[in-house]
């Protein structure tokens, strides 16, 4: 299901609820459809594709975004429980050009092959690491549980999970910040 | 594995970008969220599908009336079968394996009939997904059911009911490779008739599903009657060809994009029904259209992998030298035949032998239709089942001759000094030295202290058994030399395609006909490029994945991107040099024989310090105003690879698995693996692949399997029910590497994408089976879970079947299927 009709011209329930949303910096005023997901509200109505969908179940993580700064799978949430709310996706997560230390460790440590589950994977890790700033091997590896990856087998993962917690904790490699230039042209 | 090695350059020679393991271009887009998914395509007035299917496995449709779904909201159209029974064709299979081989024909959408559960039987088009999808339960369908036929022991026996009832029987082929016959091997039935030991045993690949993160999806847009398609997929080449052959669309009309794709692993190797009814559907309307699906869809309908139940004897002498080998297989087709379903298991006919001196081979396989979706390529397609069969037949021979497993293996496999070797399948090993990466292995796990602490806990009669194995595995990759592709009846080559176009201000794109999904082509392809050409890393875009941009090509799948689709490059890079240095002897004034060529320069021998840039020669054929009489203004090339062999990896992989004997719960205490893919252009991409396959390898032991209840109905279709691994669920690899160049290609690369998936899932098993082997346990059926093992231990047998009644792997368990069972608890967020 999807939310980029508006829906109010034949649908059965004529109430279509506004939601005012804060999305990666800018705000945004959506009539929605009760039933929409949030997930489909990034990707449908805002164009904010950065944001994936994986499975129907809730299994797989890769549509997971920051709601008030917490992880969540954005196919669990309604958009309508985001109204009043700051989302923070993978697009707003850079600082400008600057990476987010996340994003730079996952390309240091080749954490990704296709990058499908990445979006997901880095927000999930960066909410783990604000819980647990040294996160040990296994607590990375049950920290990420909920976010799914065919490619890598995790191991690389959890190396760039390591070092994005060492750079954010101040303990980082003192390699220079990375832009999206530089990372092109790596 | 060191990821970083120090180039060992020469003050004079440039620094050498092969080897090094440069950090991936690719990732800019994917680390950011500026991805093209073919699911983030948005066309103006684009419409969107939804597919109403089968919740039956075998039935007539007697009634369908789409007369609710067509008064929905926001529906523009509604097409069942019957609206595309003239013009829908049948998808293709490309791979007939034997010339009497009964294909039943697969329509993308059923008109009378469907054959399993999932297969589309109407499509909505909505103004959007919402509307389309609302419209799907607004269907009415009545279905005259059918026999079911999922069992293949069952399904090939006489009077069996019919998957098909316009075939004579439920086989589709009957494939046989005997060594004797073929001149490579000697009598088989001899072999064994005298053969002082024989061991036999039933092994079953259960069903997986390739499961890439990445839903398929599919966009069409008419404009006149041209038609562009962007896809999914692994191989657009490939589907332009077969799409255009399906639809009658001219092929020089129809554009394939493969955008940003997630993963595929085999299951994006497909011509889907979807695929070919959105150009059907587009074409109607003329309008664009796209249909992404769910991942339940996927799970029930895009193609599975493996399904095989194996039956192998291995004849050998008392002192353990194997003298015979031979295999009959039952593959399972399901409903139809896909792009290569009777090619996977074929294929596997020629690794069976592994790396083992055999003198007698036969292999014969059966593929049986069942009402379920089709088996089709997976991660190692054929090669894994051949792999797990011989490498756990060898430990039982070793278990019956009371012989150390390892010292049979070193007995029977080919010596470093005997390659190249022609084994009993007629394959031409090119190189390798299967000792030394088994002992390298054994020091990578730290064997000895390990076996040990097994013996500590066989004495103290731990409830936690520790068991320690080997896989030791070869397999042939880089797929292939054209010739061979023919003479197995494939229906098309193996050759990959390059060019490289010089660019005026010395930038230089290069398109390669292997498309990638995660593999990372762009920069390897930019490795090579660099060093060939002594242009700047940065300077090389490759371009890839559209057939109007990448004109010729055959795609990616079978490991062959680097071995044959790297090697097309530097073929490229060779010709651009050529053809430049003639342009440089006319601008530096001298003999193209007094030339040299190094770091991006020509120069003349003798000469320091006067030459010209192959990136100032690309600008100056570009204005053209001086270069010599008689040739072309262009230092571009294109160039063609067709491997004259496979490459053919191999390794050790060595698994440390405990076993609660109380709980039947299996653990990877550790793992390590040495493998030898020859020549290594990236290591640290390397051995990214070896961990994701590893990854998928290690599941199949442990973790998946496709279920289908006795109904037909696929009952692990969610990520709820089908298990991939977390984290959490995974260990840490020790991996290394030994070098030994293959021989069919200059690079001297030999594949990697399927090695890990290869050789993994013996070693974890046969690991498993040594920590619990003296209590009695020989077998244990795939996937290890709990159940089965506390069953294999506590009762006797291989462990039973958690599977249901539908699967092949069924043996009287009473696991009752969980279709249809709907409760309050299990209701999804929003469903009503």
């Amino acid at each position: 299901m999807t939310a980029a009709a508006h829906p109010c011209n034949e649908a059965e329930d004529t109430h279509v609820p506004q939601i005012n949303v804060r999305v990666d910096g800018t705000s945004y005023t959506d009539d929605v459809e009760p039933r929409t997901l949030l997930v489909h509200y990034l990707r449908e109505t805002l164009g904010k594709v950065g944001t994936v969908v994986g499975c129907d179940t809730s299994n797989c993580g890769a549509c997971t975004v920051h709601l008030d700064g917490e992880a969540v799978k954005s196919c669990t949430v309604l958009a309508v429980q985001a109204d009043g709310s700051a989302v923070t996706t993978i697009e707003g997560i850079a600082d400008g050009k600057t990476l987010h230390p996340m994003q730079k460790a996952f390309h240091e440590m080749h954490g990704l092959q296709c990058g499908f589950c990445t979006p997901g994977m880095i927000m999930a890790s960066i909410d783990l690491v604000g819980d647990i700033p040294e996160p040990s091997d296994h607590e990375v590896r049950e920290g990420i549980e909920g976010n799914l990856c065919r490619c890598t087998g995790y191991q690389n993962i959890v190396k760039a999970v390591q070092q994005a917690a060492a750079e954010m904790r101040g303990a980082g490699t003192g390699s220079a910040p990375a832009t999206h230039e530089a990372v092109a042209q790596a | 594995m060191t990821a970083v090695e120090d180039p060992t350059s020469t003050a004079s020679a440039p620094e050498k970008l092969v080897g090094q393991a440069r950090l991936r271009k690719e990732d800019a887009r994917l680390i950011t969220g500026d991805t093209t998914w073919t699911d983030n395509m948005t066309l103006p007035g684009m419409l969107h599908l939804s597919v109403l299917r089968s919740p039956v496995a075998h039935a007539r449709i007697t009634h369908l009336d789409v007369s609710g779904a067509l008064d929905s909201p926001n529906v523009l159209a509604v097409f069942t079968g019957r609206d595309f029974a003239e013009e829908q064709g049948s998808l293709p299979c490309a791979w007939p394996v034997t010339p009497d081989m009964v294909n039943p024909g697969h329509p993308s959408i059923a008109v009378e009939e469907v054959n399993h559960v999932g297969e589309a039987v109407a499509i909505i088009v909505g103004r959007t997904k919402v509307a389309a999808q609302d419209a799907v339960e607004k269907i009415d369908v009545d279905y005259e059911p059918l026999p079911v036929v999922l069992d293949m022991e069952e399904a090939v026996k006489d009077g069996s009911p019919l998957v098909h009832d316009h075939t004579s029987s439920n086989t589709s082929y009957h494939f046989v490779f005997d060594a004797g016959d073929a001149g490579t091997g000697g009598d088989t039935e001899q072999a064994f008739a005298d053969a002082e030991v024989t061991v036999s045993r039933r092994f079953v690949q259960q069903r997986l599903i390739p499961a890439f993160m990445e839903p398929r999806s599919v966009v069409v847009q008419p404009s006149g009657d041209n038609y562009t398609m962007w896809s999914a997929t692994q191989i657009p080449h490939i589907l332009r060809v077969m799409a255009a052959m399906v639809t009658g669309i001219p092929e020089h009309k129809l554009r394939v994009i493969a955008p940003d794709v997630g993963g595929g692993f085999g299951g994006k190797l497909q011509v889907n029904p979807e695929e070919i009814l959105c150009l059907l559907v587009a074409r109607r309307l003329g309008k664009p259209v796209k249909w992404t699906e769910t991942r339940s869809e996927s799970l029930m309908t895009a193609h599975h992998g493996r399904d095989q139940v194996q039956f192998i004897d291995i004849a050998a002498d008392r002192e353990g030298n194997v003298k015979g080998l031979r295999v009959r297989l039952l593959a399972d087709m399901g409903a139809y035949l896909r792009l290569i379903t009777p090619g996977v298991p074929a294929l596997g006919a020629f690794m069976f032998p592994g790396i083992y001196k055999i003198p007698a081979y036969r292999f014969e396989c059966d593929g049986v239709f069942t009402n379920k979706v089709p088996t089709d390529a997976y991660r190692g397609a054929g090669r894994p089942e051949a792999t797990f069969a011989i490498e756990r037949i060898m430990d039982e021979l070793a278990v019956e001759l009371g012989m150390d497993p390892l010292e049979l293996r070193r007995k029977n496999w080919i010596n470093a000094e005997e390659f190249p070797f022609t084994t009993v399948a007629g394959l031409q090993y090119d190189s390798g030295d299967y000792g030394k990466a088994t002992d390298q292995a054994l020091q990578l796990l730290g064997y000895d202290e390990l076996r040990a602490e097994q013996q500590r806990r066989r004495e103290s009669n731990d409830p936690v058994q520790l068991g320690i194995w080997f896989s030791t595995f070869t397999e042939m990759c880089g797929l292939a030399p054209s010739r061979v592709l023919g003479s197995l009846a494939f229906g098309a080559g193996g050759w990959e395609q390059a060019s490289i176009r010089m660019l005026p201000t010395g930038k230089v794109e290069v398109v390669t006909g292997s498309t990638p999904h995660g593999q990372g082509h762009e920069t390897a392809w930019s490795q090579i490029v660099a060093d060939e050409l002594g242009v700047p890393f940065e300077d090389v875009e490759v371009l890839h994945g559209d057939t109007a941009i990448s004109s010729r090509g055959l795609d990616t799948y079978g490991s062959r991107s680097l071995v044959v689709g790297g090697t097309a490059v530097v073929k490229a890079a060779e010709k651009v040099v050529a053809k430049a240095r003639r342009i440089a002897a006319h601008l530096l004034e001298a003999s193209e024989d007094d030339l040299e060529f190094t770091g991006g320069k020509f120069s003349v021998k003798g000469t320091p310090g006067a030459g010209v840039g192959i990136q100032e020669v690309a600008l100056a054929i570009f204005a053209a105003h001086d270069y010599p009489e008689g040739i072309e203004p262009t230092i571009d090339a294109e160039a063609t690879f067709d491997p004259v062999n496979f490459s053919f990896p191999h390794g050790t992989h060595i698994s440390a698995m405990e076993v609660d004997t109380e709980t039947g719960f299996v653990k990877i205490r550790k793992y390590a693996s040495v493998d030898d893919v020859g020549t290594i252009v990236n290591p640290m991409i390397v051995e990214g692949q070896m961990h994701g396959g590893l990854a998928q390898g290690i599941s199949q032991a442990l973790y998946e399997e496709a279920i289908y209840d006795a109904d037909g109905n696929l009952t692990t279709g969610t990520f709820v029910d089908y298990l991939l691994p977390s984290a959490a669920d995974l260990p840490h690899f020790d991996t290394g590497n030994t070098v030994h160049p293959a021989t069919s290609n200059p690079m001297g690369a030999k594949g990697v994408g399927e090695a890990g998936c290869i050789a993994s899932t013996p070693a974890v098993v046969n690991a498993a089976l040594d920590a619990v082997r003296h209590l009695g346990v020989s077998d244990i059926r795939m996937p290890l879970t709990p159940e089965r093992v506390w069953r294999a231990i506590h009762g006797g047998g291989d462990g039973g079947d958690r599977a249901t009644a539908g699967t092949n792997a069924y043996g009287g368990a009473s696991t009752e299927t969980s279709s249809g069972v709907s409760t309050e608890a299990s209701s999804l967020g929003g469903d009503k």
